[in-house]
């Protein structure tokens, strides 16, 4: 018995209780922000608990499905992205992307380290804000170059040298919100590759400053097409908002390929308002998808890449049953090169948090080197070994899916369905699309979305 | 003088025969006619060679140009000259909306003028409208030169970085951040120097220079009402 809750007068008091409404950080935000005046900015993406890939379940086989042999009998992988329009579709040796994350955000030896893992694995990774940096398209086979509302580094060489280009309209982090790099992180070279004064907090724009709709849109993938020759695929990616709108509209404009990013994707940095209030979960926003997909006849014509929170081969097995063509990882990526490691535990401490919780990179002061431009701390992180992790666990994660592929008599990912899975409650249910475990419910299924 | 006609010749074969112009061609004049308002004419193009369009253009003429000079007999849509490296890109008529967007370099010269968000997010592009221009006009613009001999709508340099806005005419109202500056005689001969290139009737001495108050650079909470 503590002193609070103690006797008092041989009567026995009443106990604290603490709101569940005004929780400890909710109240620590509101002295935060009282103290500062100032939005809480951070990196990653939704911390809050939400239905995702842990609520779905394999099935496996039984007697009325037929298993794979394990190691033995084959389970394909590769996936081509972009054959549709492109000349030259993109071929990957397997389904997980590296999403696109940029220089300034990320130090050079962390987008080196990227692409290094990227090219063991045999998959692509991807520009961010900023634009490409030589040193991303030298060590990346296949460099997927993203086209940002704030068009910072873009120009048409950089274009002509990509594998694909991705017209990025959202991000899951944050649904209709720009970009931010804050002035810590505004080197020298960033600043020049931005064309921005060197310290400032740059805000990027959150909507394209030459297309507003998506029937200018396709006008301008007839530009990029153009200035490209037709030979690379165009990918949209958007933001887990109104996924079966934007599937559609995205496919009107003449995408090659889907980028569906959920909410819990990952940002460089934005409020934390933004991520955690803004978008829908990531297992919310494939069915939806995959439906707008099927209802315009072209599931696996236009393909599907789905990102926001994959983290095992469970959870890329798990999209990819539900109708997606492919994964992107992001947040998971950087946590195989080092990010959060408890190794820095110490430092983490001396910043005011913990390994694992770090999420400040908007600050440059990574101690994993990382998502930092200070060149004391860059020069912790080895590109190569990073790289080597990166690639480890890309092949760790191909290998899980492949088991639960085979296990469901899966002789390629691609054949993953929606009937190989049951969901564990009725949230995940009703969002995915698939039977409440024991049942054949699936909440509010009534054909639209 | 090389002849492409739309009439006949589809929009991929046009910009294929234009792009592979490169520095040591011999073939640098160019005529395209029978436009009709086609999009992305002219863009990606990437040497030294003189581009007439015969008519008005759609989205994106010119667009992303590197060292060509593209010359519209016409009206241009929307995003002509869109994030143009190098060259020049002159209009005789009128520019629809982000005329010059994101323009790293080179001249865009407007003899008519231009709609709305011309010279939006510009990044060293330098823009001459003989006219006026729309509103929110180089919203973002982070660096290059934007010249009006008109006049200005709403707006104008919202959220700007350090790029400069000189207008002789009006300005209707001046978006978040973007100010009267000091006219000094290095702007003067910045001034001179595009007025001459663009072929502009105008004196230095007749125009107003606006710029970046540089207040919302680093953010603060008692600017939050200018957000």
């Amino acid at each position: 018995m503590n002193e609070i809750n103690k006797p008092k007068d041989g009567i026995p008091q009443t106990a604290p209780i603490k709101s569940a409404t005004f929780t400890d950080p909710i109240n620590a935000e509101i002295r935060r922000a009282a103290a500062t005046g100032i939005y809480d900015i951070r990196g990653g993406g939704a911390k809050r608990k939400v239905p995702h890939f842990d609520d779905l379940l394999f099935l496996g086989a039984s007697i009325s499905r037929y298993p794979l042999e394990g190691y033995r009998e084959k389970c394909e992988t590769s996936v081509t992205l972009g054959t549709r329009f492109a000349k030259n579709p993109i071929e990957l040796d397997i389904p997980i992307t590296i999403a696109g994350m940029s220089f300034g955000a990320l130090s050079g030896p962390a987008k080196e380290a990227l692409g290094r893992g990227a090219n063991a694995a045999g998959t692509s990774t991807t520009t961010g804000d900023g634009g490409m940096t030589p040193e991303e398209r030298g060590h990346s086979s296949k460099l997927v170059y993203q086209y940002l509302p704030s068009r910072y580094g873009m120009n048409p060489d950089d274009l002509r040298k990509a594998d694909a280009i991705e017209v990025v309209v959202g991000q899951g982090a944050k649904p209709g919100g720009g970009g931010m790099l804050l002035g810590q992180k505004i080197s020298d070279r960033v600043a020049e590759m931005r064309n921005l004064p060197k310290g400032i907090d740059q805000r990027s724009a959150c909507r394209h400053p030459d297309w507003t709709g998506p029937d200018d849109l396709e006008i301008k993938i007839l530009e990029l097409r153009e200035i490209t020759g037709w030979r690379v695929p165009i990918y949209i990616k958007v933001a887990g908002a109104r996924p079966y709108f934007d599937t559609t509209l995205a496919v009107k404009a003449g995408a090659d390929v889907v980028v569906l990013d959920g909410m819990q994707g990952g940002t460089a940095a934005t409020q934390d308002v933004f991520i955690e209030n803004v978008g829908q979960p990531t297992l919310a926003c494939i069915r939806p998808a995959v439906q707008a997909l099927q209802d315009m006849g072209m599931h696996r014509k236009v393909q599907l890449i789905v990102s926001g929170g994959i983290r095992t081969g469970a959870d890329v097995a798990k999209a990819m049953a539900l109708g997606a063509d492919a994964v992107a990882i992001g947040s998971a990526a950087l946590i195989a090169l080092g990010d959060n490691d408890p190794r820095w535990e110490a430092e983490y401490n001396a910043l005011g948090t913990t390994a694992g919780a770090y999420d400040d990179w908007h600050e440059g002061k990574d101690p994993a080197g990382i998502t930092t431009q200070d060149p004391e701390l860059m020069a912790r992180f080895d590109p190569i070994a990073g790289g080597r992790r990166l690639s480890n666990y890309l092949k760790v994660m191909t290998l899980e899916a492949q088991t639960i592929a085979r296990a469901c008599g899966k002789n390629h990912l691609h054949n993953l369905e929606p009937e190989d899975m049951c969901a564990l409650t009725v949230e995940a249910s009703a969002m995915s699309g698939v039977p409440l475990a024991g049942t054949n419910w699936i909440p509010g299924r009534n054909g639209d979305y | 003088m090389q002849t492409l006609d739309m009439a006949t010749t589809e929009l991929r074969e046009v910009n294929s025969t234009l792009q592979s112009q490169k520095a040591d061609t011999n073939q640098r004049v160019w005529e395209v006619i029978n436009p009709k308002g086609s999009h992305a004419i002219a863009c990606g193009l990437d040497g030294p060679i003189e581009v007439t369009v015969r008519g008005s253009t759609g989205y994106y003429c010119a667009g992303m140009n590197k060292e060509a000079t593209v010359h519209i007999d016409g009206s241009a849509g929307p995003g002509v000259a869109e994030n143009m490296m190098s060259g020049t890109v002159i209009i005789e008529g009128d520019a629809s909306q982000y005329a010059g967007a994101t323009g790293h370099g080179g001249l865009l010269v407007i003899k008519g003028n231009a709609s709305s968000r011309c010279g939006i997010s510009m990044k060293g592009i330098d823009i001459v409208v003989h006219g006026n221009i729309g509103h929110m006009s180089a919203f973002m613009a982070q660096s290059g030169n934007l010249v009006v001999l008109g006049d200005a709508g709403d707006a104008l340099g919202d959220s700007c970085y350090e790029a400069r806005f000189f207008v002789r005419g009006k300005v209707k109202s001046l978006g978040a951040d973007c100010e009267e500056k000091e006219m000094r005689s290095e702007h003067i001969e910045i001034l001179k120097d595009l007025l001459e290139r663009a072929g502009a009737d105008a004196k230095p001495e007749e125009f107003t220079r606006y710029g970046s108050a540089r207040t919302l650079y680093n953010f603060n909470i008692d600017n939050a009402g200018a957000y």
